[in-house]
């Protein structure tokens, strides 16, 4: 492969340098934890960027923006004040970052509460939607896939294999808000067995669970699917099929965490979107989590209130990810050393 | 021919069919039903709140508007909005991901990073961000959605462009002096052109649903404009008392959803060489080419010898492996035809031939490893008194047969500890606890010269060279102390000097072990050094029967052995001319066998070695 013999002892001074390979770390999780911080702290300063943006980007005078067009010239002064709008840009990027960093996100408009006790009250009630959502999602996808690969390998019972992707992909590819309001009518309105609002009883989160799940778990469930077929036409699974192994352990030792980076990688996508479709959904179920709040605080534009719940949502969807990536060079140690690993 | 091709690949790829259609029919009611049906989806009428029925499918709503007549009319702005979006979003994000690559170093670099950075987050919050700015409205819902959409599409254009930028044609374009921009427009976004359309359709259906999201929470379109997440969000009030009302927006929605999946899904598959093909591949386990070259002048050409099938020299009557008129099918393809050969204990029989002649397909037949839809049929295979055309038990067979493989890589699990998969067929089916296994193992791998055993028992695949990996799986099939060893290729993958260490941990197992073994090669010099009996194949037959020792000694008889040896380079430099092989079995022609007998030439031509050997 190498053209090695070609090239004469010396460097010739025209020839191109070849760049010398970055400094790896030894030990994968050293050289995993710098490049994650980095890339962390990079992901973080720009969520910072994106929503301190908002009140400069508004459209016009910001603080006639903020206070209505009819304001009085005092109502606009104060606002300036309070926002500092009078300063520059840079200035201001400075003070929001340390604010941040101190964990004030300002006052709301509305209430005249601190951001931050708005969203220490609502994050809780996303939180205990979105972990069962991820939970139950991945506890459903994986096995369900994964049964549905092995029984239509080499094109075996092909109905099943096509009733799994019709059923399936429509289930995968149905919204979340129309499933939760699907369910709404079904098991509230026609049934009459669940709750269709708030966050009182435990029974009232198990339609928007269901709802949050429902999406995620099919599509993941596919994608399981075809990697499992494709992770068993593998040598390595010739070679575990010489060893005579059961079809337990063949599918289980052998098959399974060989499914598990591509399925983790794809997963990463689809709980961090899953993370969005919580902000739409709570707002069928008038729940009162972040989501029915940001949605409030846009209509009312309550600036401090957006910044701050779209500051939180952002690093819930970062530890997502960390989390994940963090999962993956557990399983597949060689997903530590560079990205995550493509397909 | 153009067309034809694609008129055979639309028949072939129902999902794309089907999404087609039913996004053709979206279309279809975008277009007319604001034509016909904007009076009964407007007009406020007397009838509210009416129940489905005979004149209003579907019911009316608050104002007496026909349900199912708004949802229709919805169809148009919806689409439309989506549409919008997703142009926006690609021709940003394809500019961004393109242009990144003119950049100088460090400001490509952070782009790339930025771009990442942007795509680990769900793209809603780019988009309430937006919404925040703009206010609620059609307009400010389609440029979030398009703005949220950018990263996906400048990332995986970057991507793309990254891995075709290295590739030698645009080398030569950027070596001929041709500028960034033409480059970028001729060599690099049309050979990326296939993932982008993948993507264009996804996230066509991502921004409809997003778009009718923030619709359908309040921060999109406004009264009195309304598209199918408004349509929701006004019915969503009165759902308790008219739930039918949600039912038309929700079915368009989903329709739309599985319609874009299925295009989705179908523009993959055409874009996914992968899946184009649907010829089932037979067993062949990539036989490395460059044995024999194509037919030209010169070439021996001779009918077939004296050594035809059935029991002739060189076969031993009391063997320990017994191989008789196995003949192994494809479907109607005959991939090996009529084999017979035993292998006495202790012996070592080599079985040669180029790519296709079916030796590989022999040897899995023998271990019962022959792929799904390959069928094996003989009128004796045994070991021993182990009978392997019916059902063995599966702890005989894997502790009586050893198997090594041709590619060391591609043979370990790489998500497994090397000591788990080495170890196994002792814990399985010998009940040897894992501390035991474990220390065998070390003593074997030590044995064949495996330095750091025990540390290598605790690595993964991944970090052993590929002469390492094929020791240790030798190690491993002789863990049990099998009666039969077969080694498919067990060279082919490695270079020239590890390839002589590994023919001698073959020959030191024989030795000490006595193991009978079963050698299969398309390398007639490494056949003949180790084999006691060799069986030459063509065209899944047998050719020439010979011994290990008449290859050394070159005196062969058989036509097609002599070329095969004389086409090897050891001979060439012991001073002949390299002459190709040229070989035509008209004996087997002449038989209305069904077998594979085309000469080198035509085999060449029709199946290139690409289409043969993957996997």
């Amino acid at each position: 492969m190498s053209a090695g013999s070609a090239v004469p002892a010396g460097p010739l001074p025209t020839a191109p340098v070849r760049r010398v390979p970055r400094l790896r770390l030894r030990g994968g999780w050293a050289g995993f934890a710098v490049r994650r911080a980095g890339g962390l702290l990079m992901s973080m300063l720009l969520l910072v960027l994106v929503t301190f943006l908002i009140v400069p980007l508004l459209p016009g005078d910001p603080a006639r923006a903020i206070a209505g067009t009819n304001s009085s010239p005092a109502t606009l002064a104060a606002i300036r004040e309070r926002l500092g709008l009078d300063e520059p840009l840079a200035t201001r990027f400075v003070h929001y970052l340390g604010d941040i960093a101190s964990g004030r996100l300002g006052t709301s408009f509305r209430f005249d509460t601190p951001v931050a006790d708005i969203v220490a009250t609502r994050l809780p009630y996303t939180v205990q939607l979105v972990i069962p959502a991820v939970l139950l999602s991945l506890v459903i996808a994986v096995p369900l896939g994964m049964a549905v690969g092995v029984l239509t390998r080499d094109g075996r019972r092909r109905r099943l294999g096509v009733g799994f992707g019709t059923v399936a992909g429509l289930l995968a590819s149905a919204p979340v808000y129309v499933v939760a309001t699907l369910l709404i009518v079904l098991f509230s309105i026609s049934l009459g067995l669940l709750p269709s609002g708030g966050a009182t009883t435990p029974s009232a989160l198990v339609l928007p669970i269901a709802a949050l799940c429902i999406g995620p778990a099919f599509a993941i469930a596919r994608v399981v699917r075809q990697e499992t077929a494709s992770v068993l036409a593998q040598d390595y699974m010739r070679t575990a099929r010489g060893h005579r192994l059961g079809s337990v352990r063949l599918h289980l030792r052998h098959a399974l965490p060989n499914l598990v980076t591509s399925v983790l990688t794809l997963s990463g996508l689809v709980l961090t979107s899953l993370l969005g479709g919580t902000i739409i959904l709570e707002n069928v179920f008038t729940y009162p989590g972040l989501g029915t709040e940001v949605v409030q605080a846009i209509i009312y534009k309550d600036y401090p209130v957006i910044q701050g719940i779209i500051l939180v949502v952002g690093m819930l969807a970062l530890l997502v990810n960390l989390l994940v990536d963090v999962v993956l060079g557990i399983v597949d140690p060689r997903t530590l050393e560079g990205g995550r690993r493509g397909h | 021919m153009a067309t034809d091709a694609t008129v055979r690949r639309w028949r072939r790829n129902p999902s794309l069919l089907s999404g087609a259609v039913i996004l053709g029919l979206l279309l279809v009611v975008a277009l007319v039903a604001p034509l016909l049906l904007s009076g009964s989806a407007e007009t406020l009428t007397d009838d509210a709140r009416l129940g489905p029925g005979a004149e209003h499918l579907l019911g009316t709503d608050a104002f007496g508007r026909d349900v199912l007549a708004r949802a229709l009319v919805a169809t148009r702005l919806t689409l439309l909005m989506a549409a919008a979006a997703t142009a926006a979003s690609f021709v940003v994000g394809v500019a961004i991901g393109a242009l990144v690559h003119l950049a100088p170093g460090w400001l490509r670099e952070t782009c790339l990073r930025l771009i990442d950075s942007a795509v680990a987050f769900p793209s809603l919050v780019l988009a309430l961000v937006i919404a925040a700015v703009l206010g609620p409205g059609t307009v400010s819902a389609i440029v979030a959605i398009a703005v949220a959409g950018v990263p996906g599409f400048a990332r995986l254009t970057a991507n793309l462009a990254a891995t075709v930028a290295d590739k030698d044609y645009v080398l030569t374009a950027r070596l001929l002096g041709v500028p960034g921009l033409r480059i970028l427009g001729r060599h690099v976004l049309p050979n990326i052109s296939g993932p982008l359309l993948v993507l264009l359709s996804s996230s066509f259906t991502l921004s409809l649903l997003d778009i009718s999201s923030l619709s359908f929470v309040g921060l999109g379109v406004q009264n009195p404009q309304y598209d199918w997440g408004r349509l929701l969000n006004e019915a969503l009030p009165s759902i308790f008392a008219q739930p039918s009302v949600v039912l038309a927006p929700s079915i368009m929605l989903i329709v739309t959803g599985v319609g874009a999946m299925l295009l989705g899904d179908g523009v993959a598959s055409l874009v996914d060489p992968r899946t184009r093909g649907t010829a089932p591949a037979p067993a062949k386990t990539a036989d490395a080419a460059g044995l024999a070259a194509p037919a030209q002048d010169g070439a021996a050409q001779a009918p077939l010898a004296s050594g035809g099938a059935g029991a002739a020299a060189g076969t031993e009557q009391d063997g320990l492996l017994t191989v008789a008129g196995l003949t192994v099918r494809a479907g109607d393809r005959t991939l090996v035809d009529d084999v017979s050969f035993t292998i006495g204990p202790g012996q070592i029989v080599g079985l040669v031939g180029e790519s296709g002649s079916g030796k590989s397909t022999i040897a899995m037949a023998v271990a019962g490893l022959l792929p799904e839809g390959v069928r094996a049929n003989a009128s004796r295979l045994a070991l021993g008194d182990l009978d392997l055309l019916g059902t063995p038990p599966e702890r005989r067979l894997a502790t009586e047969i050893g198997i090594v493989y041709q590619d060391p890589i591609g043979t370990f699990n790489p998500a497994l500890r090397l000591g788990t998969q080495l170890t196994e067929v002792a814990r399985v089916h010998l009940g040897t606890p894992r501390r035991q296994a474990a220390q065998d193992m070390v003593r074997s791998l030590a044995d064949i010269h495996v330095t750091e055993p025990d540390r290598r028992l605790r690595q993964h695949p991944h970090e052993l060279s590929g002469g390492m990996l094929q020791r240790a799986s030798i190690a491993s099939a002789m863990t049990t102390n099998p009666r039969l060893l077969i080694a498919d290729e067990p060279t082919t993958a490695l270079d020239v000097t590890v390839q002589a260490e590994v023919l001698r941990q073959f020959r030191r197992i024989n030795r000490e072990h006595g193991t009978a073994m079963l050698f299969i090669s398309h390398d007639i010099g490494v056949v003949g050094v180790l084999c006691d009996t060799v069986l030459v194949l063509h065209g899944g037959r047998v050719v020439d029967r010979t011994t290990g020792g008449d290859l050394r000694r070159g005196t062969v008889t058989h036509p097609y052995t002599r070329a095969l040896l004389a086409a090897t380079p050891a001979a060439v430099e012991a001073g002949g001319t390299l002459s190709a092989v040229r070989w035509t079995a008209d004996a087997h022609a002449a038989q209305p066998s069904g077998a594979p007998s085309d000469d080198l030439s035509d085999k060449a031509a029709d199946r290139p070695p690409a289409a043969e050997g993957s996997r």
